[in-house]
């Protein structure tokens, strides 16, 4: 067989797989909206694991853990994983468990129903559909564009003439010449997604992302084994282990070149769990209360599960190929660190297992496009038409048929846009994560607080996306070369040291200053309001 | 147990208080020992915290859940229906 054959047959064996699961759920699927968008509240624990988990975690998990470990050393897992670990699963426990008892109560599917009848503003809800909407959009173009680069890089060779590739001086580029183009794999992919979710809405993604999460774990402990055994070289797994990390620098195995402060602010990041759209409707999916449990105990694990093997295969390629003695022959490693795994795949595995560890990467990057499709397709049925048409001028089916609509139209919309700059995408991607740990404030003072004012809650989201603006506009004029977007951070001089903090940082404390702000100097809320969100009040 | 299901979320908060506080670990910073010859010790001490957060999480599922289940969730019928501001 060519190059890049096998790949490719296990990726449209793999496509094939979800959309047979896809037409599974369609025949569970009950005909309701209720259904169509929360399952009927139907979700056991195991099936809420999987699909909170592979919600979370996108094709960063396994490639860009690889990668920033690649370029960053092992610090990346205490900056990115531990961390999560610790505030996903905050999140899950403080608002989690709070807005799925509101929701079951109340009735709503979105956030932005939630915030309008917590704080009966209609303002608030017209305030936060585009900040959402916006936030969850650059976020689906990372995952369309990460899929269409992925399989073009592991099915590199499939067509050397008809998908050739060269770079600006005329050379071919071996490592993606001849793949399956961006365009037409990302496409494939779109389409597999829409065709899954489409029939049985949230519950076919809840099945597809139980799956997923299952197909990209198992095979990151896979890829993990036959790396380490081929790049070692030795008889015995543990001594191949041993020999590899032997080779890692002190700069890869230790965070001397890491700023401390922003170690520290990066723990803001994870934060925006408590806001993403898509997870509180995964969130609305659970039967029973208690269903919460497993997610929250077993999330953290979880994330180790797939982040340790990836970020030592990250440091030993700097290690291996740093190493005269151990440097593998073949290749050189690619310059951007981004394909580190999956060049090693190419080059030190088996075809086959290319194609399962693409398989296993378009699972991560899938299991988060569907629910960010099907919240967007929600957001826009419930919260803009039935909303503001009337809730009795469509029937139950008709909304499942505007849901789909709305689906299909986020789908080809983010696809088009898949095809413009990428790598603008890539660096605005991150952001979205700050845009969204910046309301954290908001859902929490929303909870918790009962003197919260819609005043309050307006302030806090207004001062999240201005500070967001205005330092997305400073990030931008960092120069490419010295990272760009992604590297820009605050620079704190205090006692003669300058500390490094994340913008999420000065996001949320503007956030949080003027929630808190507004909130006192505006007249309480209505106490028969307060009282169907917190109950009475105890003297 | 009803004690320490009272003093329940004062002792998650302590812990996780905790938990955050050994995330930054200063003092495995420049320490580039291999724990069992393979992991470096920065690697395999954020590994513990995982699955320390792990054990935190499964104690508050014990100890200060917040719902009972079932509670306050009070089926209507209602539920995906959302006020209107539509013209009636």
């Amino acid at each position: 067989m060519g190059d890049g054959v096998p790949q490719l047959i296990t990726i449209i064996v793999y496509l094939g797989l979800l959309l047979a699961l896809g037409a599974f759920s369609g025949r569970l699927f009950g005909g309701s909206k209720e259904d169509y968008q929360v399952a009927s509240h139907s979700i056991g624990p195991f099936l809420l694991l999987m699909s909170i988990f592979g919600t979370t975690m996108t094709a960063f998990a396994l490639v860009g853990s690889s990668g920033e470990a690649f370029r960053e050393g092992i610090g990346v897992y205490g900056m990115l994983a531990s961390s999560s670990g610790i505030i996903h699963s905050l999140c899950f426990f403080l608002i989690g468990v709070k807005v799925w008892q509101l929701a079951r109560r109340h009735g709503y599917a979105t956030q932005i129903a939630y915030f309008r009848d917590r704080f009966d503003s209609d303002f608030l809800g017209l305030l936060l559909f585009p900040i959402l909407v916006g936030l969850v959009i650059p976020y689906l173009l990372v995952g369309v564009i990460s899929a269409g680069s992925v399989i073009q890089a592991l099915t590199a060779g499939l067509a050397p003439e008809m998908f050739k590739v060269t770079n600006a001086a005329g050379e071919v580029n071996r490592a993606i010449s001849g793949g399956i183009p961006p365009w037409l794999g990302s496409l494939a992919v779109c389409v597999v997604v829409l065709l899954y979710v489409l029939p049985g809405g949230v519950r076919g993604a809840t099945y597809a992302n139980a799956f997923q999460t299952i197909v990209f774990m198992v095979l990151g402990v896979v890829t993990f084994v036959v790396i380490a055994n081929q790049l070692g070289g030795g008889d015995s797994f543990f001594d191949n282990l041993r020999r590899l990390t032997a080779t890692v620098p002190e700069s890869h195995s230790t965070r001397v070149d890491m700023s401390k402060t922003k170690f520290l602010t990066y723990l803001f990041i994870p934060l925006s769990v408590g806001m993403f759209p898509h997870l509180f409707q995964h969130w609305m999916t659970a039967k029973r209360a208690d269903n919460f449990k497993l997610p929250v105990v077993a999330h953290p694990v979880f994330i180790m599960i797939v982040w340790v093997p990836c970020v030592l295969i990250g440091v030993w390629a700097v290690g291996v190929y740093g190493d005269p003695a151990m440097r593998p022959a073949g290749p050189p490693l690619p310059k951007n660190a981004n394909t580190v795994l999956a060049f090693l795949v190419k080059v030190h595995t088996p075809p086959i297992l290319g194609g399962f560890l693409a398989a296993g990467i378009l699972a991560a990057i899938m299991s988060s496009l569907d629910s960010q499709f099907l919240c967007l397709g929600t957001i826009f049925n419930n919260d803009v038409v039935t909303h503001y048409a009337g809730k009795d001028r469509f029937s139950d089916s008709q909304q499942v048929t505007m849901t789909r609509g709305f689906i299909v139209a986020v789908v080809v919309v983010t696809y088009l846009l898949s095809l413009g700059n990428s790598r603008s995408v890539f660096a605005l991607g991150v952001w979205c994560f700050s845009g969204f740990s910046s309301l954290f404030p908001i859902i929490v003072g929303a909870l918790y607080w009962r003197r919260m004012t819609a005043a309050g809650a307006i302030g806090g989201v207004c001062a999240a996306i201005i500070s967001w603006s205005i330092l997305f506009w400073q990030g931008t004029k960092v120069p490419i070369a010295e990272g760009g977007l992604s590297e820009f951070s605050l620079r704190l001089p205090f006692g003669g040291e300058v500390y490094e903090l994340m913008p999420v940082t000065a996001m949320i404390v503007s956030s949080a200053v003027t929630m808190v702000a507004l909130s006192l100097v505006t007249s309480p809320p209505e106490e028969e309001r307060l009282r169907r969100f917190f109950g009475p009040r105890s003297v | 147990m009803s004690n320490l299901k009272r003093r329940g979320p004062l002792i998650v908060a302590v812990s996780v208080g905790v938990l955050l506080i050994a995330h930054q670990d200063n003092w495995f910073w420049n320490d580039d020992t291999a724990v069992f010859g393979f992991v470096p010790i920065g690697l395999a001490y954020h590994a513990g915290i995982s699955i320390a957060a792990s054990i935190v999480w499964f104690v508050a599922t014990r100890i200060a859940w917040p719902l009972d289940d079932g509670a306050g969730v009070v089926d209507t019928g209602a539920a995906m229906s959302e006020p209107s501001h539509a013209p009636e």
